[in-house]
């Protein structure tokens, strides 16, 4: 439970003893980890980044002979070649983003609601609440995403529900309309103003970039709100009851209310949490791969290719190998700046940066007052 | 005390970078001498890799496996691929392929040109049975890779419940389009659409060459997607869509138009052979019947489907892999596998007993005749889905510009 004990404890260790024999045995220890990360992470990354640059075919080893290196061809192809390949990376890079920039603050959102709903002291029955909440995240996506076909199928329960309210719901799964893009048909605006179609972005024209999610794609982000939020959650709770009621107390003696307390007082104070959870569901929901798989393998009309999906099915369907392997790096690119954006954004709102410190984190439970 | 440490920590992760690229090296020279010694010898066991349209096809090609393996003493294995391309891939890429697979044609032009396939079709003893619009299928740069293990062509399935409900007999049946179209318009009541398919290239570009029309030039080399005849026939089918006596199977909420037809959603159907399969196991009850699709303005047109058995180059036992091959294409392996699972025998020496055994498929018969095939040039499949994902808003596009841009993708992938 303490890292302070803890941390004098592995220092006084290291101190005694010879210092090379203890190294020695230290990576005897560490040996079979470094082996296998060795044999199935960085070698694989490794392999891919050749084949990212290499004219690989698909068969036998990318490291065979007979494998030439052709620079930053599969890159251009992919980002500038002005062809199909352009094309659908522009088009599932869109998709994704509509996905991210809907699903990223929903989610966080949501797992805060839930876990201050269930956090809070008037709440009775909290172990079921909290069960049924986390209950879709360790269902398997692959379930949940057969689940999602079948309620949101054109006669499925979703659409039973809205006609019962006179509302004729959407062939959802099938449905290629872009949801800003439907907006702009009930205003009247049908067709692209001529600007906006002739300029083109990543083989996309900027009307189809504004497209707004497809109602497939806004299927799958209920259901990714729906499967992630009950675990962060979990992480929102571990929190918040490592917050102290202390402070609390006294903002309430101050007069504050409930929400200037939320406000003011619990999510300041959750802020490395909240960090975590952006960063996770970030990265999750840039490498959207297996609802689209199982369920609708980039349809309709592609509105559901997202970048992960796209490169295994260049690789794998199309055998462009390097393209596919090319697409995943530039997604690695996308996460890496992203997460580098939303750390900056968050560090820079925090007008006193030695807040940070007393950070709820498990160990350093009961000693938030300055030292 | 940082230095030493991090240069230590740079050794450890080279000595496991190239301990993994050992390992990795040593698998692969484990695998390429035994190929060399074995496919000079010719020796052993087979493995089979297929993908199942269902119980009924996967026990009909294990059977057939058993007994070639039976009688020719080799050890042969099925397995049912669940994603096929996708563990072709992964065979290939590991040079340990299944020896003998499915493969379609738009799959063949890339696996023979990074050299995965064995182009041994054309040794094949019984080479020239097969049809010849299936041998053009499977022909790559010259040389036939793979025999065409059945064939299924396009044809209108009409539900004779639905078509006697609404007052139709046999004088009825549309031979043009636009009886199609009235035909379609009388099935169309209540819950049920006249006609339904798939938002596909594979179904809607059989009514190209009923307008003269067809995806490229007779030898393959130019696009002709947006010529007049093919905007003329997209607009036909935009028309029956947009007034209704047409539907795309997803509206429907139907996964093809086979379920939209078991399910009654459609009375008519345009589908393959596999049909009669998916209808016995999934909608026994149906009553149906399969005739030819209504000639356009210029006469008789559908589309022709097919696989191959491809062998690997990398098998270890070609010459029995070839063996194989030759008794499963075989004309009474053939027949054994039509009365199976519906497929139509790939090879003219059936065709006579096929006609005889199932008359009921008459119209897929005569189809094969007049038959298209889909583009299968390098790089055409994507084309084609990136076609499948235009037909899906047909509704609301304007058919010349879906074929435009169409034509322009083709035409770069042509040119590569």
């Amino acid at each position: 439970m303490n890292t302070l004990t803890r941390s004098t404890h592995s220092s006084g260790t290291r101190g005694s003893g010879t210092r090379g024999n203890h190294n020695a045995t230290g990576w005897l220890f560490t040996a079979p980890v470094l082996i296998i990360l060795g044999l199935f992470l960085v070698l694989p990354v490794i392999m891919a980044a050749w084949v990212s640059i290499s004219d690989w075919t698909g068969r036998g080893s990318p490291f065979a002979a007979g494998t030439q290196f052709v620079g930053a061809k599969n890159f251009e192809a992919v980002i500038s070649g002005g062809g199909l390949a352009e094309r659908d990376f522009g088009t599932a890079l869109r998709n994704n983003l509509y996905y991210v920039v809907l699903v990223v603050p929903l989610q966080t959102i949501a797992s805060l609601f839930l876990a201050v709903l269930v956090n809070s002291r008037v709440l009775k029955g909290k172990g079921f609440f909290r069960t049924a909440f986390y209950f879709p995240s360790v269902t398997s996506s692959v379930a949940i995403t057969v689940l999602w076909l079948f309620l949101f199928s054109a006669t499925g329960a979703v659409n039973k529900f809205l006609s019962l309210l006179g509302i004729t719901g959407p062939n959802w799964f099938q449905e290629p309309a872009g949801i800003m893009h439907l907006l702009a048909q009930s205003v009247g605006i049908d067709s692209p103003p001529p600007a906006m179609e002739s300029g083109t972005f990543l083989g996309v024209s900027w009307w189809d970039w504004l497209s707004g999610p497809s109602v497939a794609m806004s299927a799958f982000i209920l259901m990714a709100i729906f499967t992630t939020s009950g675990t962060f959650m979990l992480l929102f709770i571990a929190a918040l009851q490592n917050l102290q009621g202390e402070l609390e107390e006294a903002a309430m003696l101050d007069g504050a209310g409930v929400w200037q307390r939320f406000w003011y007082v619990t999510l300041p104070m959750l802020r490395p949490t909240l960090f975590t959870v952006i960063t996770l569901g970030l990265i999750g929901s840039w490498q959207v791969f297996d609802q689209i798989y199982t369920g609708t393998e980039g349809g309709p009309a592609k509105t559901t290719v997202t970048p992960a999906y796209l490169s295994f099915s260049t690789a794998f369907n199309n055998q462009q190998w390097g393209q596919g392997a090319a697409i995943a790096f530039l997604l690695f690119a996308i996460i890496i700046v992203f997460t580098v954006i939303q750390r900056v954004l968050l560090r820079e709102s925090d007008s006193v940066p030695r807040r940070k410190r007393m950070n709820p984190k498990p160990s350093r439970g009961r000693s938030l007052w300055p030292r | 005390m940082k230095t030493p440490r991090a240069s230590r920590l740079a050794a450890v992760i080279t000595i496991c970078v190239s301990g993994a690229l050992g390992l990795s090296a040593c698998g692969s020279g484990f695998a390429s001498p035994s190929a060399n010694e074995s496919s000079d010898a010719g020796s052993g066991p087979i493995s089979v890799l297929i993908a199942s349209s269902g119980d009924a096809e996967a026990t009909a090609v294990k059977a057939a496996v058993a007994d070639w393996s039976k009688t020719s003493g080799t050890e042969a294995s099925v397995n049912v691929a669940s994603d096929l391309i996708q563990q072709l891939s992964q065979g290939f890429a590991s040079g340990k392929p299944a020896d003998v697979f499915y493969l379609s044609p738009d799959q063949l032009s890339g696996y023979a040109s990074n050299g995965s396939l064995e182009p041994y079709a054309d040794s094949l003893a019984n080479k020239g049975d097969f049809q010849p619009s299936l041998t053009r299928a499977f022909t790559f740069d010259g040389k036939f890779y793979c025999a065409p293990k059945d064939s299924s062509t396009l044809s209108l399935v009409i539900n004779n419940d639905l078509w006697q409900a609404a007052g139709l007999t046999d004088a009825d049946i549309p031979a043009t389009w636009d009886e199609l179209e009235a035909t379609a318009k009388k099935l169309t009541s209540g819950n049920t659409v006249g006609l339904s398919f798939s938002p596909e290239v594979a179904r809607v570009a059989a009514f190209f060459p009923q307008a003269g029309g067809s995806l490229l030039s007779s030898d393959g080399k130019t696009a002709t997607v947006n010529s007049t005849e093919n905007v003329k026939a997209l607009t036909f089918v935009k028309k029956m869509l947009t007034d209704g006596s047409a539907k795309f199977s997803s509206d429907l909420g139907a996964g093809w138009g086979g379920e939209a037809f078991g399910k009654q959603l459609s009375a008519m159907t345009i589908e393959g052979n596999w049909i009669s399969g998916a209808l016995s196991k999934d909608f026994p009850s149906i009553k149906y019947r399969t005739v030819e699709l209504p000639a356009g303005p210029k006469g008789k047109g559908t589309l022709q489907f097919t696989n191959c058995w491809g062998i690997a180059a990398d098998s270890k036992n070609k010459p029995a892999a070839k063996a194989l091959v030759e008794q499963l294409t075989g004309t009474q392996t053939q027949m054994t596998f039509a009365k199976a699972f519906g497929v139509m025998p790939s090879v003219i020496s059936a065709e006579s007993e096929f006609r005889k055994e199932f008359p009921e498929q008459e119209a897929s018969i005569a189809g094969v005749e007049y038959a298209q095939t889909l583009p299968s040039q390098p790089g055409a499949a994507d084309v084609l889905k990136d076609f499948n994902a235009k037909l899906a808003t047909l509704q609301t596009s304007d058919p010349k510009a879906i074929l435009d841009a169409i034509q322009a993708e083709m035409t770069a992938t042509l040119s590569k």
